[in-house]
This record gives structure tokens, sequence and C-alpha cells, in this order.
């Protein structure tokens, strides 16, 4: 049981580590309606910043602040160099562009800020609390549960924003008819700069968290496909939908990679490995057979 | 009636409008008086919602001149149409679907809400009045409208002519003083379309907006409008009041056909 306990709880708390990447896609599919390819890239592109800035002398409390100024500007550009131009152009004119975006991103911050791997240290150790493993003999790494902390902050804060600010129900609008947001005088430029901006600083949240703990690299692009079936099961529209698939797909993830592999050895034979890997998609693929629009996401009903 | 039609607060002289090789819009004038009801009718592709977007800013005429207000109009960015006091409706609803009739008819106040974003964020004194006057308002339009007892429900459950009520109401929070409104009555049942007349008429008359109005129905468009322009192929035929227009033989070969 206690084993058990173990598992579950360090699975919810990487799950959070997910949800932080998922919540980046949902910002922007909720602005814009558009899925954002290059949200992966954006999280390498934040952890490099950060690590460019010290590299180049600069203290962690001042290279975090700078990053987000890049991540600032670099929304900003973006809203005014690539979306400006296709307002009201089909969904998949702004995902073909965001797929460019990805690949200019990995081209430009490698050639700016180095591309070789190094090592992010925020200060924060990754060992057990020893407070829990002497009282309860079990391993709860600190880096896990400051992670989770922080992202739980970050989750909260964005979604009482969405909800009951001005700028809030603004990208509301936005999100659902660009059309009728103009026509009530929600100017789409300032909103879509907000977003790429908020979801910059999500990007760089996510990408210090990942960076910390396994480096930065460009391996952090790929922390956008783990992101996937947390969407899938979240829903693409909801920062709560976001957290709650994180935990969903951390938990059952680490789950099935200990106690799956011997009911699958008793029952087919041969050895099982590496479940965690494949088992977040098969589990997004069976919310797509039976709720495709995920467990908090609109439902959109088509009239023929 | 106790309104008075007054000066002419929009003159379009001149207006053409082309799509790459198309020409939607060929060399358009008329004006809208102030407190008017002012139809544009015409077959299908005559042009008349573009006109409207003209009017409304989100397209920008290659020749011709806006003068709106005494001023004329330079090329100008469509959510600014907002903030000078035009709120228009479309002819396919364009509501915000995931949002309750409440929210949608609350963000046509956004351009009036002036509390800043922390200032929202923390919920501070000025946000909450700010919020609570709107919310004033807004219950003021859904009273006139009487959708009261639709007031949370998500908008994409609505009946059609419901829906077509609430696009009306999110124009009207914003308290534009011209109000577009893109066939509001197609298809609706004649009970809704008198509803929907009765509205209109209210707008124009308690609350003095002037209206401009594309529709299909002869008979409501000749009862309730003060002057009738008639487009056909992106050209004006008619402009004049109801009767004038009905016994123009050009708008009766356009409506009719050239045999009759």
């Amino acid at each position: 049981m206690r084993f058990f306990l173990e598992v579950l709880i360090s699975g919810l708390l990487s799950g959070v580590m997910y949800a932080l990447v998922a919540l980046g896609f949902v910002l922007i599919y909720k602005a814009s309606g558009v899925f954002n390819f290059a949200q992966g890239a954006m999280v390498y592109l934040a952890a490099l910043s950060v690590v460019g800035c010290m590299e180049k002398g600069a203290p962690l409390w001042l290279a975090i602040p700078l990053a987000f100024v890049v991540m600032t500007l670099f929304g900003i550009a973006t809203e005014k160099f690539v979306l400006r131009k296709l307002v009201n152009q089909p969904p998949i004119a702004l995902f073909m562009a965001t797929i460019g975006l990805a690949f200019f991103i990995e081209g430009l911050a490698p050639m700016v800020f180095g591309s070789d791997p190094r090592a992010l240290d925020l200060g924060i150790v990754d060992e057990p609390i020893e407070a829990i493993l002497n009282n309860w003999g079990m391993v709860i790494s600190k880096f896990d549960l400051v992670a989770a902390a922080i992202a739980a902050l970050l989750v909260t804060t964005l979604a009482l924003f969405f909800q009951y600010t001005r700028i809030g129900r603004a990208l509301r609008a936005v999100a659902d008819d660009h059309q009728a947001a103009l026509s009530i005088g929600i100017p789409l430029q300032h909103i879509w700069a907000i977003v790429w901006g908020v979801a910059g600083f999500v990007a760089l949240v996510a990408g210090m968290l990942w960076g910390a703990r396994n480096g930065v690299q460009f391996a952090l692009t790929f922390t956008a496909l783990k992101a996937l079936p947390v969407l899938i099961i979240g829903g693409f529209t909801s920062v709560p939908g976001a957290i709650v698939g994180g935990l969903i797909i951390g938990a059952s993830e680490k789950l099935a990679e200990i106690y799956l592999p011997p009911l699958m050895q008793s029952a087919f034979g041969g050895n099982f490995g590496g479940i965690e890997g494949w088992f977040p998609y098969v589990l997004a693929l069976c919310f797509l057979l039976i709720r495709p629009e995920g467990l908090f996401g609109e439902k959109h009903i088509d009239r023929v | 009636m106790s309104r008075a039609i007054g000066e002419v607060i929009l003159d379009l002289q001149n207006i053409s409008l082309r799509f790459g090789g198309v020409k939607a819009l060929t060399d358009i004038s008329f004006d809208v008086r102030e407190h008017e009801i002012r139809a544009i009718i015409g077959p299908n592709g005559a042009g008349k919602s573009s006109m409207l977007n003209v009017i409304n800013g989100v397209y920008h005429p290659q020749e011709g001149a806006i003068i709106f207000h005494g001023q004329e109009r330079k090329k100008m960015e469509p959510h600014r149409a907002a903030t000078q006091g035009i709120a228009r409706t479309f002819q396919n609803i364009a509501l915000f679907k995931g949002m309750t009739v409440l929210d949608n008819i609350m963000t046509g106040r956004i351009t009036r809400m002036k509390a800043s974003f922390i200032e929202h964020a923390l919920w501070l004194g000025r946000a909450k009045r700010e919020e609570l006057e709107h919310r004033k308002k807004v219950e003021e339009v859904i009273d006139f409208l009487e959708i009261q007892h639709i007031r949370r429900t998500p908008v994409s459950r609505l009946p059609y002519g419901l829906q077509k009520r609430v696009e009306l109401g999110r124009a009207l929070a914003a308290e534009p003083s011209m109000l577009l409104l893109d066939e509001p009555m197609a298809g609706m049942n004649v009970e809704e379309k008198q509803d929907m007349c009765r509205f209109i008429l209210d707008v124009n008359d308690q609350l003095g907006a002037t209206i401009v109005l594309i529709e299909h129905d002869m008979g409501v468009v000749m009862d309730i409008s003060d002057r009738v322009v008639v487009l056909d192929y992106g050209k004006k035929i008619g402009d004049g009041v109801p009767d004038e227009v009905k016994n123009s033989p050009e708008v009766i070969k356009a409506y009719l056909g050239a045999g009759h």
C-alpha cells in the first residue's frame, strides 16, 4: 500500500509538469482556435534564454526576467509578423504558420544561445524530503513538490484571469468568433499579443522546471508530445482540464509502468518494459473513442 | 412617433469596392439621417452585406469617401467602429457560443469598461463598481428584449429566433448611436418576425438609435423603413421612401425579371 501511494504521488507530481506544458497549448487554443505546434519549441527557447543569459554572466534572478522579456518580445513579434496577416483565415492556415514558427525557433534559438546541452540549477535539490521519508517511509522528491506548487499557483491565477477579468472575457470572445469580436470593439491584435505573451510566460516556467530536471537541450521540444494526451483527456479549451488531464496521465503512466508488466507477462509471456512511453497515448486513444471533446472540453454540436 | 429625423450623419459618396477582379460595389452613393430606419434591399449577391461591411470598417473601398458625423473617415481598423458608436449583427449569427446569454450581452460593453487588468484581477473597488454598473445596463437590455428567462442559458442551446434576439442584445448593450442589422429576420417565423419588428421600432423610437438594415422580407421593409436603397449587381438602382421604390420600374425589373 505504501509503495502504491509512493508511485501514485510521484506520478501525480510529474503529471503537474505535463500539465504545465499543456497549459501553453490551451491558452493559445482558447484565444485563437489554433493548435500551436510551436509550443514545444517555445519551451526550448525559454529554457535556452535563461541558460544563455546566465552564461553571459547574469545571475538567476536577473536571467529569469530577461528570459521573460525575450518571450514577450517573441509573442509580440509572432502577432505582428505571423498572425496579423492571417486574421479571418481558416484555422488550418494558422496551424501551418505555427509549424513554420516551430522550425524557425528551433533553428534560431541554438544560433543565439548555443546548442550544446547544459544544466540549469534553480537551487532546488532533487532529493527525497526527509520528514516524509522518516515518518512514512516514502520517497517524495522535494523538487517535484516545489514544481507542483509553482504549477498549481500558475494555473489558479490563469483560471481566475480567464473567468473574471475583462481581458479574460475578451479572450473567450476572440476564441469564439473573430468577426463578432471585432464588431464589438475588441482589438484582436492586442488580445493575440497578450495571449502569446502569457503562453510565452507559461513556456518559461515549464522550460525552467523541465530544463532543471532533464537539462536544457533540444529534447525539450519533445515535451510538447507528452502534452498531447493530456490535452486530449482534459480538453483543448479548458485550463482546469489541462491540470486534471496532466494528473491522470502522470499517475496512470507511473502505475501502469509498475503494475502492468507482471499482468501482461502472465497473460502473454515474454518481457514488458517501457510502458510509460506508450501508455499515455493508448489512454488518449481510448478517450478519443469515448469522449472526443475531453473531460472539460466544449462540446460542439454542428447542425447539418 | 416621438422621434424626429435629423441631419445626415453618414454620407457615402461614390463607393466602389473590388475583390481582385470582382466588382462588389460600383459607384454607390447614399446617406443616412439621424434617427431614421434606412433599409438596403436587393436580390442575392447585390452587394448588401458588402455595403454594411464598408460602413463597419471591415472592408475598405478602393474609391469613394465615407463621411461620418461630418468627418471623412480614413482607413480604420475594424474594431474602431464600436468605439465610434456603431454596433452590428450578422447575417449568420455570430454569437460567442461557449458563453451564456448574460456573458454574451456583457461583451457588448467591453469598450466601455475602463478599469485596468490589475484592478480586475484583484477585484478592487473600481473594477467591482464598474462590473455592477455594466451589469445593470445589461439587465436593462435583457428586460427590453424580454429574454429574462434565458439569462443563464448557453447561447448554443437556444433556438434560432432567440439567438438572433441575443445578438441584437449584444449590439444594444454598447448603447450604439448607429445599429447595422444584417437580415435580422432571416429564417424566422411570422410571430418571431413580428417580435423582431417591434424591437427594431422600439430601439429606434425609445433609444433613438439610427438603424441601417438589410432585409429580404419586402412587407417588413416597406412597413418599418423610412427610406430604402435598392442595390442590384453592386449598383444602386433605387433610393427613396418605400412607396417611391416600390413603384420604380427598375426595381420591379430587378426583382421580377424583364418580362413583367
